[in-house]
């Protein structure tokens, strides 16, 4: 049984069925990939696991337990979330920032030392004294991201941590998440870059129109024709390391010769 | 030196400061007497300078530090649960429901009824006032929807002002409803702090309990949720906390700008612009601010009537607050 798991899951806002008969799940030790086209219900998604939009139909559980039955701070403790953007609204210090991570934790003397080691994973235990407001975009990712784990949580729910970030930032964070799955965490993560995706998610989830359209290894899942339906695109592939990666090449979904 | 021990002298600074004006304001008045006489006379029971001291300037001083405090504590908790630097106690409608509710105590006569109505009438406009904006916003409805939701009740106390100062039978009972509006505590009584007091401690203590959710709110609303905070009562607690606090202070005291946004951006610095540290030290600099107020209004008056106590902080408090946005532009090119 998964940790975080949902099963025909539907969700409607304002009349508009956003999410229909959607079956997902995160389990220990798992990177999940979301991929899908904007608007494709990615983010609603997240937000339905964790209680922010109301499911409409389906059931929602957590180790087993609904999602409705769990009190606020139990969820808290269980599923952590990223958000989108990375914002921060006062000059908080960087430390502080990836203190809230234990918010929903009763406080110990853990905490300290729990985020300290957030803060050397992420690489920033010489920013730790640093005006959060003042970082570069990429420090901004890894502070939230240190955030994030100083839950210490059994899934991360991570929506689109790797946006506006270089590929440096992006090959760091994803490498964290990954090392984070290592020890057991489980991480459901959207994003919009295929090569990461193909190449770091243990499993992916390609979402079309509220519904899931493809569920599986990346290389079952990025196939020509489940992105031709979900983006309209067609892919050059080039091989790398035994596996095919694909790259976003034409705005025509016929596929291309191998690059 | 850590930014823990660099805030912490702070504070014993600002308490130590708030303390000391509070001392001085009991020592200054329109009766010339000196300190050692007013406290010598109070303790040997003599009837004037006791009178001066316990049943004028003690209720003053008290009314100057509560009635700042919760100016000072409610702007800063409106502007954590807003994330917004110019939200002030009267953004959601809570100042202009009990403005409203005193003036018309004061255009039907209703305020000289009974000791006590003027205040009551402020407190129950209050009350009115945060009730709608609630109906209006709804629980489950964003920031958006209820900082909407207060400007629009705020709005409709303020023309509601003007139509009673519209149809205001004489230009006496007109000048009794602008002096009352501009501010003022002068002349104020025990009683007074009996009713304000209570509200403006309880309103305190509910928003002193919003710091955790406030500082989760610093990730935003929804980053909030998943550390466990439930926004709806959060909003609730900010917004009955402040009804309470600053309903009680319009209530005794008049309009009194400025106080409630400058004494959070004041603080800031020193919270680390931490939201949940922010709420007590901005409740002590409201509370030094508008003491220091007084005092000074006391202070100016020469002869003819007191300057009103809320010309006086809007006077001050919206140059200052220019050097603040001039500080803060110079910080960011």
């Amino acid at each position: 049984m998964s940790t975080l798991h949902c099963e025909g899951l539907r969700v409607r806002v304002a009349g508009r069925t956003l999410l229909d008969a959607l079956d997902f799940g995160v389990a220990a030790g798992e990177l999940v990939g979301i991929v899908g086209a904007n608007g494709a219900g990615k983010s609603t998604l997240f937000k339905a696991l964790l209680g922010i939009l109301p499911a409409d139909c389906g059931t929602i559980t957590v180790d087993g337990q609904p999602l409705a039955s769990l009190h606020a701070t139990t969820r808290a403790r269980r599923i952590a979330y990223l958000a989108q953007g990375h914002a921060a609204h006062w000059p908080l210090s960087v430390r502080e920032v990836v203190t809230l991570g234990r918010l929903p934790h009763v406080r110990s003397a853990r905490d300290e030392a729990i985020v300290e080691q957030m803060l050397r994973a992420t690489d920033l235990a010489h920013l730790a004294h640093r005006n959060v407001l003042t970082l570069s975009g990429g420090e901004r990712a890894r502070t939230m991201l240190a955030r994030a784990l100083a839950v210490t949580p059994a899934v991360l729910l991570a929506d689109e941590p790797l946006a506006a970030l270089d590929p440096a930032h992006q090959l760091r964070i994803m490498q964290l998440l990954r090392e984070q799955t290592r020890q057991g965490l489980g991480v459901g993560i959207v994003l919009h870059d295929l090569p990461l995706a193909a190449r770091f998610c243990t499993r992916l989830v390609l979402l079309h129109e509220g519904r899931v359209l493809a569920s599986g290894t990346p290389c079952d899942v990025l196939n020509d024709a489940a992105l031709a339906t979900a983006f309209g695109i067609g892919v050059a592939r080039f091989s790398f390391e035994g596996a095919q990666v694909p790259l976003p090449w034409t705005l025509t979904p016929a596929p291309l010769a191998g690059a | 030196m850590t930014p823990a021990h660099t805030r912490l002298i702070g504070v014993l600074v600002l308490v130590a400061f708030t303390l000391t004006l509070g001392a001085v304001s009991l020592f200054v008045g329109y009766v010339d007497m000196s300190p050692a006489r007013l406290v010598g006379g109070t303790l040997a029971g003599e009837l004037i300078p006791q009178r001066i001291l316990l049943d004028i300037r003690v209720p003053r001083t008290v009314l100057c530090l509560a009635v700042g405090a919760a100016l000072g504590i409610t702007g800063a908790a409106m502007q954590g649960l807003l994330r917004n630097p110019l939200a002030e106690p009267g953004l959601l409608g809570v100042s202009g429901g009990a403005a409203l509710g005193a003036v018309l105590a004061l255009y039907t006569g209703l305020a000289n009824a009974f000791y006590l109505a003027l205040p009551l009438a402020g407190f129950a406009g209050t009350a009115l006032a945060t009730a709608f904006v609630f109906m209006l916003a709804g629980r489950h409805t964003g920031t958006t929807t209820l900082i909407l939701a207060g400007v629009a009740v705020s709005s409709l106390c303020g023309a509601l002002i003007s139509l009673v100062l519209n149809w205001s039978p004489n230009p006496t009972a007109l000048s009794e409803i602008v002096f009352w509006m501009l501010g003022s505590l002068a002349d104020r009584s025990n009683r007074d702090v009996e009713l304000a007091l209570p509200f403006i401690c309880a309103g305190a203590v509910l928003l002193l309990g919003c710091g955790k959710g406030l500082r989760a709110l610093t990730l935003g609303e929804e980053t909030a949720h998943s550390l466990g905070i439930h926004l709806g009562r959060l909003r609730v607690r900010v917004l009955v906390g402040s009804a309470l606090a600053v309903g009680a202070a319009v209530s005794v005291s008049g309009s009194i700008g400025f106080i409630g946004l400058v004494a959070p951006h004041l603080m800031r610095p020193l919270a680390g612009g931490d939201p949940s540290r922010l709420l007590p030290l901005a409740a002590l600099a409201g509370a030094a601010l508008l003491t220091a107020a007084d005092l000074a209004v006391r202070l100016l008056h020469a002869s003819g009537p007191e300057l009103k106590l809320g010309v006086l902080t809007a006077l001050v408090g919206a140059p200052f607050f220019l050097v603040l946005i001039l500080r803060t532009r110079r910080l960011e090119t």
